[in-house]
């Protein structure tokens, strides 16, 4: 019902978007987000967008986490998986 | 996307995880997402975390939540004649006292699994001779989808349209499960309610009770980064609210989602599955959209509640005992044959723990 991955914008029109996620598309109202442009990523929840994901933020955040200090850690290698999606119910 | 992309980075999670090893404080985070429940476990997170931290999974998936009582009260909506039911497919499966929507659908009633409730204003608009009744589950996220397609009914005329509404919000109950499991230290906030709600409704929580968490995406990356900033307040002992989602969440959330809750629902109690009633917890329909409220319209009055017995999701929705202690974990309660709705859906406690956690 809601999927958690980002979804490209490709086309508006009126109160309707069509986004895209590898390949899948999906049509999602844009009631919630008035200023939603072609080539915004949103998140789709059950039909409709709930927000545009905002790259600076997202760079910001990363670039935090990035300066941390690189600790020694343990042998053990984390095994983390990829995921592509995640379903929301 | 390449920026999107690095949230998932397993060099960047190491770096963090051997940043929250450093800290060998007793900590307990809870998270009421259960989307959360599902990446938490199935990326390796949580098997990765040192001994000192606990995670329990909350109340966060809207059909454990659903009480025995809205289930039986959906499957009697099923059977007045005329009637189609409108839902999520997880909803078939959660067990009311004696039956549930998926054996109400083979014995002929008509109950039809939808993407959205846009959906089924569409179904509703192309078969006006049956009346249409959407299932209202879900938190914050959902409930201004809902709110936006009844608005949409009550611009374009649509009368065979109403919604069964048993949507639920988060801050009440973070309120309720403090006040009942002390042992929480901290929360980890849902990533999509809080697009919603902004952080302002967890400030409230922080002052009455001073505990805090960090509102967190759905990645390794974020998820590990928010752990790490909650060892952090609580080693300087100074609970906060965090937004460590701001790629997604506005610090005021979504504004424009908040006006449609707040012209088509009011705050009401509600019933919680196994946590009893919450109040203001829930979301009932004002006066200028009860038309559209499906249980005035066929007067369905709300049944008492008795959860199957052994089932222990009430406990588990709480956090007091992991999924595994309750005694028909994996045993009489599977995913296939759910005894308990944190069983049913992918995103349960006990579903998630079934499928990918190590005993
Ligand atoms: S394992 Fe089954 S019966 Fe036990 S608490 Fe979970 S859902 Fe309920």
């Amino acid at each position: 019902m809601c999927l958690a991955v980002p979804m490209k914008v490709t086309s508006i029109e009126n109160d309707m978007a069509t986004a895209d996620y590898m390949g899948t598309e999906t049509r999602a109202c844009t009631a919630f987000l008035p200023g939603v442009k072609v080539g915004d990523y949103i998140l789709v929840h059950a039909g409709f967008a709930m927000e545009v994901l905002d790259e600076e933020s997202a760079l910001e955040a990363l670039k935090l986490w990035k300066e941390l200090e690189d600790l020694s850690f343990d042998k053990t290698e984390p095994k983390l998986v990829e995921e592509k999606s995640i379903e929301l119910a | 996307m390449n920026w999107l992309e690095e949230f998932k980075s397993p060099q960047l999670s190491q770096k963090i995880l051997a940043q929250i090893k450093e800290y060998d404080l007793p900590y307990t985070f809870m998270e009421v997402c259960g989307t959360h429940t599902v990446s938490i476990l199935r990326s390796g997170v949580r098997s990765l975390l040192p001994k000192n931290i606990k995670h329990i999974s909350g109340p966060g998936c809207p059909v454990c939540v659903t009480s025995q009582g809205d289930c039986d009260l959906a499957v009697e909506a099923a059977s007045i004649p005329n009637i189609c039911i409108t839902t999520f497919g997880d909803m078939l499966k959660v067990p009311g006292s004696k039956s549930n929507l998926a054996q109400a659908r083979s014995e002929g009633k008509h109950i039809e699994i939808i993407y959205g409730p846009l959906d089924a204003l569409k179904y509703a608009a192309e078969h006006p001779e049956i009346q249409v009744v959407f299932l209202g589950i879900g938190f914050e996220t959902t409930a201004p989808t809902v709110a936006a397609t009844v608005k949409k009914a009550k611009e374009q005329n649509i009368d065979n349209f109403s919604v069964l509404s048993f949507h639920k919000i988060v801050p009440p109950a973070l309120n309720a499960l403090l006040s009942t499991n002390p042992k929480i230290d901290g929360f980890i906030y849902p990533g999509h309610v809080s697009t919603v709600i902004g952080i302002e409704p967890y400030r409230d929580v922080l002052r009455k009770f001073n505990k805090g968490g960090v509102i967190a995406g759905f990645e390794p990356v974020d998820i590990l980064s928010a752990i790490l900033e909650l060892l952090k307040m609580k080693q300087s002992n100074q609970p906060s609210v965090i937004n460590n989602y701001s790629r997604a969440v506005r610090d005021e959330g979504n504004p424009n989602a908040l006006k449609f809750i707040n012209e088509v629902f009011a705050a009401e109690d509600a019933e919680w599955r196994g946590m009893g009633t919450i109040p203001e917890s829930g979301l009932g329909f004002r006066d200028e959209y009860k038309k559209f409220c499906a249980k005035t319209k066929f007067n369905l009055k709300s049944k008492k509640s008795v959860d199957p017995p052994g089932c222990k999701c009430g406990e588990v929705l709480q956090g007091l005992i992991e999924p595994y202690q309750c005694p028909l974990f994996g045993k009489a309660c599977t995913p296939i044959k759910p005894v308990g709705p944190c069983m049913v859906s992918s995103e349960g406690s006990c579903a998630a723990h079934y499928k990918y956690g190590k005993m």
